[in-house]
């Protein structure tokens, strides 16, 4: 008997669900208050070893393109606020990081694997989904092609 | 957020912060380096396919299932049955396994899984079986998932839920 478990799978294609979610400063986040960048929706762990070997060069990023519009989002997975903000005093990113959780989570087809980005255009459409360990220099030429150019 | 007025006051929030940052570290430790996952006795593996197959046959028995990954993904979908008691890279996701299986007779058969992330860079994986054979448990099986479980078994169409199963977390 096959038990449905698997959430309704978000494309490439459709509207990104929006979401409010706290920082780590305890601030609300809106996903819609990006709109008009290129967002970067990035589903990370502490505890996950290919997700820490993105950020740096996700902060790289939003150092070099957030004046194109760029606009990093990075949500954490982990059970508790603590790790993250240990991680973060140690490793510091660039840019905005919030706390998900399995709804947020569903809301994207289901956060199975980590890590998982979405590449969200200015009028909000996911338009690249990467799952795993992606290719960063392919990652990267995708929000270049995006971005405006100056 | 209002912007520090002074120099000043940047200053003392930034050397809060890394206060709170070691006071953290110091309480919440993260697990020391474990084994890599290729240290597992291929003897010791279960493909997913054959797992599906077992728990759809009303004939063989069912093992007990556990999740030792992240609760929010087990909160999502888990396999039909299964509980969590994790994360395994956690000294206290460790514990929530011992307690799990603190009553079981140690010829239970235990199959563990996870799927956080690609096989080789799972860090919740090794450290539970460890801790299941160090407590003297003789037929504990790995549930071999190379990518992740979205991929490796949902996306398969092997039987998945969301409903809660034992919750045996401490302090959530």
């Amino acid at each position: 008997m096959l038990l449905c478990g698997a959430t309704t799978a978000v494309k490439v294609g459709d509207v990104a669900p929006d979401f409010a979610r706290a920082d780590l400063a305890g601030r609300q986040v809106h996903l819609a208050d990006y709109r008009g960048k290129l967002v970067l929706l990035n589903f990370w762990a502490t505890w996950c070893a290919p997700c820490r070997k993105e950020m740096p060069l996700f902060s790289k990023w939003q150092r070099d393109y957030g004046a194109r519009g760029l606009q990093i989002v990075g949500v954490s997975m982990d059970d508790d606020i603590t790790s993250v903000k240990q991680l973060l005093v140690q490793r510091p990113v660039q840019y905005l990081i919030v706390m998900g959780d399995a709804k947020l989570g569903e809301q994207f087809g289901g956060v199975l694997g980590l890590p998982l980005s979405f590449l969200i255009d200015a009028q909000g459409r996911i338009v690249a989904r990467y799952q795993g360990e992606s290719d960063l220099a392919v990652m990267e030429a995708k929000l270049k092609e995006l971005l405006p150019h100056h | 957020m209002t912007r520090p007025a002074t120099i000043l006051q940047s200053c003392i929030l930034s050397s809060a912060s890394i206060a709170a940052g070691i006071w953290m570290v110091a309480m919440n430790p993260p697990l020391a380096e474990t084994r890599p996952v290729a240290s597992i006795p291929p003897a010791d593996l279960i493909q997913p396919a054959d797992l599906a197959a077992s728990l759809e046959s009303s004939s063989l028995p069912k093992p007990l299932i556990l999740q030792v990954g992240f609760r929010t993904m087990y909160d999502q979908s888990h396999i039909p049955g299964s509980d969590y008691a994790g994360p395994g890279n956690m000294p206290t996701g460790l514990q929530v396994l011992r307690d799990r299986v603190a009553a079981l007779p140690k010829d239970t058969v235990i199959v563990i899984y996870c799927g956080c992330c690609p096989w080789s860079s799972c860090p919740n994986i090794v450290a539970a079986y460890d801790t299941l054979h160090g407590l003297g448990f003789t037929k504990v099986k790995v549930l071999y998932i190379a990518n992740n479980f979205g991929r490796d078994w949902v996306d398969k169409g092997y039987p998945a839920t969301k409903d809660q199963g034992l919750r045996t977390e401490t302090g959530r």
